[in-house]
């Protein structure tokens, strides 16, 4: 974990464009194909450069990205409204989904429950990662005594195993929307500490950090102009990794009951509210289940093509 | 008879649809058997995909798109798999320039030097073994019974360069094909090395391909150059007919980059001003500082130097003899444990933290490697702007102004402005990064070996840049090099470190004739000269052994060139301390002969060879 495998911090991954052969060749080059490519939009450069199931992943997420907003508005049913007799029911005309163990439609309730999956792992997973490399930045930059008390804080963190640590607070303080972000925060906070803490270590030794010391620079103009830029690709791979993992880690707490609690639902309640159907194949568990998957799988296909990128970007324009 | 035959050979980047960009573009040439034939080019001549092709091999992304390439008879290009396979087990085998990358740090080097007899089935282990250590003493390694059984870690650099060839000539290949195998070592290493290349290949008969830019290494390899530039070739013949009478420009600019002539000296600034920069008696080192002060890995120890307004001093040594340590003290990045740094006669503190914003702006450093010395993601803008918003407070139009001069005064044109270093060449972006350390008007420029990294034309091309530089600009510069013709062509004064200690202080004309200190010597003595036949001129005179040695005392002070030293004196360097003494040159070196014995022995030398 401390020397993951995707620094860029090495030089090999400059392109040092070909030379014409004249003497000060160097001296004199053409532009045009660099100035091309910062013209087109950042969209069409990600289509472009991406692989199919890079595109895949990114379609599936924003996807779930709409839905979480839109969701609630075009849900045919309100959200905790009994609408059918019928419980478990098959797919049907009225209920695309089927029907829960109460009778309530079940696409309505996925699409209600997505609010809620997605944004609170969304806003957990952004302050774990901000927190994370923030106090990374710090540690790598400050003396070697400050990184060592860090370091061991959150050593001490990291070693409580996440879903007890989750139980125990929330067992003590109730569950609640702010609370359970926390928790998940709080959880993967050490890991991105962990991560980004050692790709700046290993920019800090890079020559152009050593210049800008011997400049006379402050610790917080080189943190934030000479490390952060350069290590903000892992960090966003990093991000979208923890981010499924808050998504398994809110689910999972919503299976045991201590997430979102009811009536309103996240796909975690929702799997095991309907738990009772599994044994006849109700869609009713399946398809919030469907739902984890194609989030998690979208999300990993993204940040795995994203990954990719953030290599070759600083190949320079090639 | 012809055993490589090369022709109309072509190998390209990308594949359609992308666009191709052709690295080789149609290449001729033939080497008889057991002649030496050199591929001498910059980077990007396509000289290290040529020997490749030679394997039958392109590198990914590439391919071979056409022409024919015949190993004694055989077309290797249209051989399926398992006949390349069976072509590199016993017809062709290559040594690559870096051998450290080429171990397996986990396992012993005599497994694997002996690995491709084994995998290609073509010895029994025992037999392997024989031949390995037979190749060992060859090539003139230490120990070559018990050597085998070592890490690569265990070895020196220039030892495992060697082992790397044994590796390759274990299954007496037809071919041997070396790319660049002597570029990463010191130069005295890299004496060794060729000698031992050379005396393998004779020896042998074997055929072989030589790779390198350096064109005094392949005058003493080769008996045939071919000059390579932009994938086509320029020159092809002899050696002695390419480095006397060149046919062509390319090669004659070539002949020039390595033989400059010298600079005039820097007409010393008179008066009783005080130096710029004064060093006196400074050690520094890495790890645990003990009671005494002194760090436990000592790096640095009782270095004393000047540098006056308006010169140069070239800081010379092998790697590991601290030179980097030496810049890196003064710009503050690394504390010093004794000993006094005066900047304008001035005390400049160790730590940065306690420097001024002036101090921090006269001395500036510029670092060997270009491309980790420029934030990747900032464009040449920034970079050059922070500078100078940091120290002068320039901003807008002012200091995009500022901006254009700088890059007209290091020549690059001001479109590079909105690009990022990935976009740069080499070549450029040391200019960017000379550029970035100018930006700040600095009094003293530390540059660490900021040509080693470029080829020679490129490189040539920035020594002129900082020579015009200081004549108009007039700062100075603490030049740090391992390459003694690059100190040569820039410096007005010299000083040799040798393990930290600094052995041999002087003007640069005491580089140029003995006496000089026998380290100093050594170095010069290392440096190929452009002529073919040096090597084995120079190989009979070292051959001498080193005279007998006893014990040391125990004593810090005494002499760290003892152990290498070919007129080291049993009962003195082993025993006392030397001191510093002044040779009829000017210059000091620290030694207990005279200097009527040291020009006795060296002249001696010159003379043999």
């Amino acid at each position: 974990m401390n020397r993951p495998a995707t620094s860029h911090a090495t030089t090999v991954l400059y392109g040092v464009p070909e030379e014409g052969g004249k003497p000060c060749a160097d001296a004199v080059q053409d532009a045009p194909v660099e100035m091309q490519a910062a013209t087109r939009g950042p969209l069409r450069r990600f289509v472009k450069r991406s692989s199919v199931l890079g595109l895949i992943g990114l379609a599936i997420v924003v996807f779930w990205l709409g839905v979480a907003f839109i969701g609630p508005l075009v849900a045919p049913y309100k959200g905790g409204a009994v609408t059918s007799t019928e419980i478990f029911g098959l797919y049907s005309a009225a209920h695309p989904l089927g029907t829960d163990y109460l009778g309530r439609d079940m696409l309505s309730r996925v699409l209600f429950g997505t609010q809620y999956t997605v944004g609170l792992a969304l806003a957990a997973t952004l302050l774990a990662s901000c927190v994370g490399t923030f106090f990374g930045l710090v540690a790598a930059v400050s003396g070697r005594w400050f990184d060592e008390i860090l370091c061991r804080l959150f050593d001490a963190l990291i070693s409580i195993p996440s879903k007890v640590l989750a139980l125990v607070v929330i067992a003590a303080f109730g569950s609640s929307v702010p609370m359970l972000i926390m928790v998940a925060a709080l959880a993967y906070i050490p890991g991105a500490f962990r991560i980004s803490r050692s790709l700046a270590v290993n920019l800090m030794t890079l020559e152009y950090v050593q210049v800008a010391k011997a400049r006379g620079e402050g610790l917080f103009y080189i943190a934030r102009v000479e490390v952060l830029p350069n290590m903000i690709h892992p960090m966003l791979a990093d991000f979208g990794l923890r981010f499924v993992f808050i998504v398994l880690l809110l689910s999972g707490l919503s299976f045991l009951g201590l997430g979102v609690q009811p009536p309103n639902a996240d796909w975690g309640s929702l799997v095991r509210e309907n738990i009772g159907g599994l044994a006849e194949g109700a869609p009713a568990v399946l398809m919030p289940a469907v739902a984890i998957a194609t989030l998690t799988i979208g999300v990993n296909l993204l940040i795995d093509s994203l990954h990719r990128h953030g290599a070759r970007a600083h190949g320079g324009a090639q | 008879m012809n055993m490589i035959e090369v022709k109309g050979l072509r190998v390209v980047a990308g594949t359609a649809p992308d666009p191709v960009v052709e690295i080789v573009k149609g290449v001729d040439f033939t080497v008889k058997k057991g002649e030496v034939l050199a591929l001498i080019g910059e980077s990007g001549s396509g000289k290290t995909t040529i020997a490749l092709s030679l394997l039958g091999h392109a590198r990914g992304g590439c391919s071979i798109a056409g022409g024919a390439v015949k190993i004694g008879g055989v077309d290797v290009l249209s051989l399926d798999e398992k006949g390349r396979r069976a072509l590199r087990a016993r017809t062709v085998a290559y040594v690559a320039q870096s051998a450290s990358a080429g171990f397996n740090p986990a396992r012993t080097i005599l497994d694997q030097v002996t690995e491709p007899a084994l995998l290609h089935k073509l010895m029994t282990p025992a037999a392997a073994r024989a031949k390995a250590v037979d190749l060992f003493r060859a090539l003139a390694l230490p120990a070559p019974e018990t050597i085998g059984a070592r890490y690569p870690h265990q070895v020196s650099g220039g030892q495992l360069q060697r082992l790397m060839a044994a590796m390759a000539l274990i299954t007496d290949p037809a071919v041997v094909v070396f790319d660049e195998p002597t570029t990463a070592l010191d130069v005295t290493t890299q004496i060794e090395v060729l000698a031992a290349f050379k005396r393998v290949v004779r020896e042998l008969g074997t055929t072989a391909v030589y790779v390198s830019h350096d064109l005094a290494v392949v005058a003493q390899m080769a008996d045939r150059i071919v000059v390579l530039n932009g994938g086509t070739v320029r020159e092809n013949g002899a050696t002695a007919q390419v480095l006397d009478t060149p046919a062509d420009e390319y090669t004659q600019q070539l002949l020039a980059a390595t033989r400059r002539p010298d600079p005039e000296l820097a007409s010393s600034v008179a008066g009783d001003q005080p130096p710029l920069l004064e060093i006196r008696n400074l050690s520094a080192g890495y790890g645990r500082i003990d009671a005494r002060g002194v760090p436990a890995v000592r790096v640095l120890d009782d270095v004393s130097l000047k540098i006056a307004r308006g010169s140069t001093l070239g800081v010379i040594g092998e790697s590991g003899s601290g030179k980097t340590t030496l810049a890196r003290v003064v710009a503050g990045l690394v504390d010093r444990a004794h000993g006094q740094v005066l900047l304008d006669g001035k005390p400049l503190p160790a730590k940065l933290s306690e420097r001024t914003l002036d101090q921090y702006r006269r001395v500036q450093i510029v670092f060997q490697n270009a491309d980790t010395a420029l934030n990747p993601s900032r464009t040449i803008a920034d970079i050059l702007a922070r500078p100078m918003n940091f120290y002068h407070g320039l901003r807008g139009a002012a200091a995009h102004k500022r901006m254009l001069e700088l890059l007209d005064l290091v020549k690059l044109p001001a479109s590079v402005a909105t690009r990022q270093p990935g976009g740069l060449s080499g070549g450029q972006k040391q200019r960017v990064n000379l550029a970035r350390a100018l930006a700040a008007n600095p009094a003293l420029i530390l540059c660490d070996e900021v040509t080693s990294a470029l080829d020679t034309v490129v490189g040539a091309a920035i020594l002129d840049l900082l020579g015009e530089l200081r004549r108009e600009l007039g700062v100075s510069y603490m030049f740090i090099s391992h390459d003694i013709s690059t100190v040569r062509a820039i410096c007005d004064e010299v000083i040799v470190l040798y393990a930290g200690q600094c052995v041999e202080a002087g003007q640069r004309d005491a580089l140029s004739a003995p006496p000089y200190h026998p380290y100093t010597g050594l170095l010069i003595d290392s440096v190929p000269a452009l002529r073919p036949g040096w090597l084995d001129s120079r190989r009979a005179l070292t051959a001498g052994a080193l005279p007998a040695m006893g014990p040391a005392a125990d004593s810090q002070e005494l002499c760290s060139f003892r152990a290498r030293c070919t007129a080291r004196i049993d009962g003195k360097c082993n025993v006392t301390p030397p001191s510093m003494k002044k040779l009829p040159s000017g210059a000091e070196i620290r030694c207990h002969h005279t200097a009527a014995e040291l020009i006795r022995m060296q002249t001696a030398d010159t003379v043999a060879a």
